[in-house]
Order: structure tokens, then sequence, then C-alpha cells
């Protein structure tokens, strides 16, 4: 645990990253993956990704049914308890996996891995501190969508409830890639009704919300929504095509990593 | 026979299709949402005030008992009448008694929560007593037989035609008024000569302020005031959480309350209410129905702290698109999703998974209750309890097997060429199929990532180590 500390203390130190790559991102999005797993190669890390990894536990645990969680977590625990670092492109992960692992004992090994578990706009951001990414470019109007798990439980951005100074760690990154634009909606910071199982059990509401986030960004005049959440990406996809909203979606992954559309 | 759970998500589903309304009931609590900021940014020292009013309600709550002695005290020496009330049972066994003393027929009242909670109109008017609501959207909705759908604005959900409509019925007006003005302006002669030959008026109480022995009632309308005063009986019933220990406190709470509700500096008539008028009588009922009981369970506690400004309502993106009346309950929103549960967990097993936990509402709640964190904390109990339905118990057993076994996790997803054909199956097995209503699925691809990382990678690294 020391030698992460270390680590993390030191720019420009190679770590041993673990990467987590959510179920969702390894079944319908890999692009968002690979380009992770791309940038953080880019950017000088050691990353491995552990092929025995499954889930961190969170829609067990989301569900109220932690016990279920417990085998989840830990083989999470066996997959990534070497590793200097666990970075994941998921907020809400990583939102579980610091604040709610808990339906395992909580031993030296289990409180390494979630001292140490990093949502990717974080890790670069504050860990990193990436000046910039000069192979990305992406000349397009965007519409940043912070997850509530990223804006409400990790604060990479601020909220509007609390009033405070703007900030924005995925912003901050953004801005570093030529070309791009933002749009501002009406409501920046609704949640877009995606929730884990929410989405199925009260989908009448999960799919309005969908549904008004995706025409809030296109009336603001935005081209692609970028997030660091994938799975409100493939709930808001999903409104979005049925409503015949004309609005695409990209992982910050992606746009950081220099992808071309 | 058990009693069934609330349907939340079908009532939803209803109160979406009608896009008028749900539209309506969006914008205008999104309006108010809006407004709360507008005060929050006029005053630098909103999060400071947060904190304080947190703090006062935690100290007051750990010393409740003291707390509610001293204003006992305090009130009988201004001349009030104190009663304690166990229950709902017993809280309108009082004011019944206390109304037939008077030999009162006719009771008007302002908006109270806590005979809502009490269901006393339903236990006064086969006693031969009208009750009538002097809360403008407290009688509409009186009139149309539902509970109030939001704390603060009762009648939120509905529009003018609708008002127009009940107002025809009862008050014989033109039922295509479409005029808010002319609407309200009917009420008025329909409640005034109510309100002036009524025998005993009943209000609430936003604040109990134990070193005065006062209480205080905030409105817009003056109703409590009217309600108050001109029967001379004057009956409060009151939480025994609405407690605050001085005057002082009232600077922090009414910058607060407001400023929270509505996005207005204050309401228009903030009443401290210190003891009867000359020739009348004034009674405080205070009611624990399940407060104390609250006030023992270690995760949820600080549910009483609230001060039911409705703010966590207002902003509640899935309260917003459902309604109030769709949570079955006194209580709405998200505060009522933590609270009702501890009224009958069976019946409320639903409302805590009526949220996406996106914590927008603990974010504006002035008293600084953490209502998403308490909603994850009521899923746990209930899924303990046994109290969440069977086939998401069991689609949850299964799947947490299946994320502990990699192989078996494996073969899920890659027993077709497609991932997306067999990975929702087992995460979400046959409640997949609501997915589709309002959504398209995600789209199919070629190779999953554990694939390709398999190919590009652990091949790649495999063969580095062969030549080196």
């Amino acid at each position: 645990m020391q030698r992460a500390e270390e680590a993390r203390s030191l720019p420009g130190v190679r770590m041993k990253i673990g990467l987590f790559i959510p179920c969702y991102i390894d079944a319908f999005y890999p692009n968002a993956g690979i380009a992770t797993l791309e940038l953080l190669e880019k950017l000088g890390q050691d990353v491995e990704y552990p092929m025995n990894q499954t889930c961190c536990g969170q829609p067990m645990a989301n569900s109220g049914c932690n016990k279920d969680a417990a085998a989840a977590e830990a083989l999470f625990v066996k997959n990534f308890a070497k590793y200097d670092v666990i970075v994941m492109p998921s907020g809400s992960c990583t939102h579980h996996v610091r604040d709610n692992f808990d339906a395992i004992e909580q031993t030296d090994e289990v409180r390494h891995v979630r001292e140490n578990t990093f949502e990717l706009v974080e890790f670069l951001h504050d860990v990193l501190k990436v000046e910039d990414f000069p192979w990305a470019e992406f000349p397009h109007k965007v519409g940043l969508h912070n997850s509530c798990g990223t804006l409400r439980a990790l604060r990479t951005a601020s909220m509007s409830e609390l009033g405070e100074p703007f900030f924005s760690k995925p912003m901050d990154l953004l801005n570093k890639v030529k070309g791009i634009s933002f749009a501002t909606p009406k409501r920046p910071d609704e949640c877009c009704g995606f929730g884990g199982t929410f989405s199925v059990t009260e989908e009448a509401v999960s799919a309005k919300m969908g549904t008004d986030k995706v025409r809030d960004h296109h009336q603001a005049g935005a081209e692609y929504i970028v997030s660091a959440d994938t799975s409100c990406m493939m709930h808001q996809q999903g409104c979005a095509e049925r409503a015949g909203v004309p609005i695409r979606f990209i992982h910050i992954a992606e746009i950081l990593n220099g992808a071309r559309e | 026979m058990k009693v069934k759970p609330v349907n939340h998500a079908k009532a939803a589903e209803e109160f979406i299709e009608d896009t008028a309304h749900m539209d309506f009931h969006d914008e205008r609590l999104w309006d108010l949402r809006q407004k709360r900021d507008e005060q929050m940014h006029i005053l630098p020292e909103w999060q400071e005030l947060r904190a304080r009013a947190s703090a006062i309600k935690e100290h007051t709550l750990a010393n409740l008992p003291e707390y509610l002695e001293q204003f006992e005290a305090n009130a009988k020496k201004n001349g009030i009448h104190v009663h304690w009330a166990a229950d709902g049972a017993e809280h309108n066994r009082i004011v019944g008694e206390i109304l037939e003393k008077h030999g009162a027929k006719s009771l008007i009242k302002s908006k109270s929560m806590v005979t809502e909670e009490c269901c006393m109109r339903e236990y006064l008017e086969p006693r031969g007593v009208v009750v009538t609501e002097t809360d403008l959207g407290e009688r509409i909705q009186q009139l149309d037989n539902q509970m109030p759908s939001h704390i603060v604005v009762p009648a939120v959900h509905k529009l003018i035609p609708d008002v127009a409509k009940i107002f025809a019925e009862h008050y014989h007006t033109d039922p295509n008024d479409s005029s808010a003005q002319s609407l309200a302006w009917q009420q008025r002669l329909a409640a005034r000569p109510v309100i002036l030959s009524a025998d005993a008026g009943m209000t609430g109480g936003n604040f109990v302020v134990a070193e005065t022995g006062s209480f205080v009632v905030c409105t817009n309308e003056g109703n409590a005031d009217l309600s108050a005063t001109v029967p001379g009986l004057h009956i409060a019933t009151i939480g025994i959480e609405r407690l605050v220990p001085r005057m002082a406190d009232m600077g922090v709470f009414i910058r607060m309350l407001s400023r929270s509700a509505l996005g207005s500096p204050i309401t228009q008539y903030t009443t401290h209410f210190r003891g009867p008028q000359k020739g009348s009588e004034m009674h405080v009922v205070l009611v624990d129905n399940g407060r104390s009981h609250r006030l023992g369970m270690e995760d949820f506690w600080t549910s009483l702290k609230c001060i039911r400004c409705g703010a966590c309502m207002n902003t509640c993106p899935v309260y917003r698109r459902s309604g109030g009346l769709s949570y079955g309950a006194v209580y709405s929103g998200p505060i009522g999703a933590i609270i009702d549960p501890t009224f009958n967990e069976r019946k409320y097993s639903t409302l805590p998974f009526a949220s996406t936990m996106n914590g927008s509402c603990t974010n504006v709640c002035p008293v600084k209750i953490n209502i998403h964190e308490q909603l994850y904390k009521w899923r746990r109990v209930l899924a303990e309890h046994h109290e969440l339905p069977f086939v998401k118990r069991e689609v949850m057993h299964m799947a947490g097997k299946l994320m502990g076994q990699p192989t078996l996790y494996r073969a899920a997803i890659n027993s077709t060429e497609v991932a997306l054909s067999t990975m929702p199956r087992f995460v979400l097995y046959n409640w997949l199929n609501p997915w589709g209503k309002h959504r398209e699925l995600p789209h199919p691809v070629k190779q999953t990532f554990h694939s390709w990382y398999k190919q590009n990678r652990l091949k790649t690294k495999k063969k580095e180590g062969e030549s080196a």
C-alpha cells in the first residue's frame, strides 16, 4: 500500500495499473475499454487487464441484496489486490468500490483496493495530472453528461444544488482537446434516469428522464453526448434512437485517446 | 391478508401518459427548484445555515424528552392546554373530545401533514363534525377526495381545467372557467362564510420553541391565521420533532424554510402563537405516531430533522415525472420514500426503489438529511426483511453467484457470438422486456473487450516473451 502512495505522490513515476472494464463496456462498448487502455499506455503507464474479472458487485448491492454482492467483491479483490492502483472508465463502479464495498470482511487487502481505485477522469486529472493530449482532436460541439456517481459521489464536477464555484475535471481534460466546443443544456446535472435496475423496474420514468435528457442536449446544439459513464449513455442512446433524436454518443476516453469521427 | 406494496411504477406510468399534466408538473416544480437556487446564491452563508440548521435539529432530537417537557411547562404558563398523543387514534380521540366539550360541529383548518397521517377527517366526519380545509390547494384535494400530492403545494399535479371542473361540481361555478384568479375568487366566496361561522379552528405548526412555550406557523394565504383566530377555539396539531430549543434558532430556520420550499425569502405570514386570545382557548396536541420509534433507528433517525419544505421533491427528477399520488402515501417524493416504510414496511417497500439514488435531494435539503444514502440503506433493510419481489431476489441471487465465478461468467457472455443476446438476460432475466418499451437495445458488437485484449495484448506479450 505504501508503494502505491509513494508512486502516486511522484509525478512521472510508472505505476502498475490494474484495469477494470465493467460488464456493459466489455459487452457493448468495447471501444471505450480499448481507448482507456491505449490512453493509459500512451501516458506511459504499465497497464494490465486481469482476465478473470467479472463485476464489482454494484448491481446486487444497489438492489439491497448486499450478501449476494460478496462473491463478486471477493473476486474483485483477488484480481486487483496486487496492483498499485485500479483504474476504471466508470463513475458508478468506482463509487461502489470506494464507498459501499462492504459485503466482505474489511481486511488490509480490501482496504488497499478500495483506497486505490480511481475513475479514469479523476485518475488522469488528479493523479497523473495530464497536461495535454497532443494526439487528440475533436472538432465537434459536445454536451457533457456527468453521471450522478461522478458528480455527487466522486465530486469530479461542481453541482448546482450547492451553489459552489464552478469546477469540472472532465471539462478540464476535454478543454485540452483541439477543436472541441461545448453545448450548454438547460438542466446540465439532472439525472438521466438510468439508475441500474431502476431502468427496468421503473421503465416509464426511466425512459422519460432519458428522453428529456437527450432532447435537452440536442436542443442546446450538441452533436455528441460525451460522458465518463457508459451505462448512462447506453440508456440515453436507447432513448434517443427510439425518440428519433439525432445525437451521437462517445466515451470521454475515446476523445482523449484521439478518436476521429 | 397481507397488505400489497404500492405499485409506484404503474401509477407513474399512467401519470407520464398524460403528457400535458406531466410536462406542467415537471416544469412547475423545476421552476421552484431554480427559484430556490436564486435565493441560495443571494446568501453567501447558505452552506453555513444548512450546517447550523442540521446541528440544531440533531441536538434537539438527541435531547428531545427534556426539550418537550420544557415546552410543555412554558406553554402551560402561557395558558395553552398541552396534550400528548402516542398515535393517530389517540390524537383523533383528543381532538374529538375537545370539540365535543365545546359543542363544536364545524372545524376549519389550515394544512397539516400530521392530521393526514392520523386520518383525522375520516374520524371526525362520521361523528358529525364538518371539516373544511382553508388552504386553496388542500381544499381542492379535499373536494376531489385525494391525498395531497406535495407537502407544500398539495394540488400541483392539477391543471386549471381540473380545478374548474371540481369547483363546478361543488360550488356550481362555470366548468369552463379558465382563469386562475377567478377560480381563486370562487374559493374565497365559498370559504369566507364557512370560516366566519366555524366553531373551532385548527392549524399545524412549523416550529415549536421550547424556551418560550410558543409555536410558529408559516403560510402564504393567511388561512392559518383565520383558522386560528376567528372561531375562539384553536387546536394546533404538531409532530414532536418540530421542536427547537430557543427563539434565536428561528433566525436560522425562517431564513431557510421558504427559500428552500418556494424560492421566496419568507412566507407571506409567519405567526408566532404564544397563548390564547382573551376569551378563547388554545390547545396543542403533540403527536408521536411512530416518531419515537424512528428516533431509535440508527440509520434513519436523522429523517426527523425534516422541516417539510419539499425541496427534495421539487428537485427529484423521479418525483417530477411520477407525481406525488403515485407514492400512495401521505408523504411522497424522496423524504416520503425514507419516512413511509417506518409506518408500514411492506406497503411502502417499493418506495426506496422508486429512485435512481442520484443524490440531488440530499444536496438541496436545508437540514442536510442524507436522503439518498438512507434510500440505499432502506433497500438493504427491506431485502433482509424479505420485502423484495421474489423475481428480483432470485435474479440478484443468481447474478451474485455468477459474478463470483469467472469461467461461468465468461461462458455466459461468450455463449453466443453476439454478447447482446445473453448479457442482459443473465443480469436482468425477465426484467429485460420493459427495457425496449420506450428504448432501443444497445447495438451488437463483433468482439467483447475481453476477447480483444486476449488477441491484441496477451498474444503480443507472449510473442515478445518468446523472442526475448
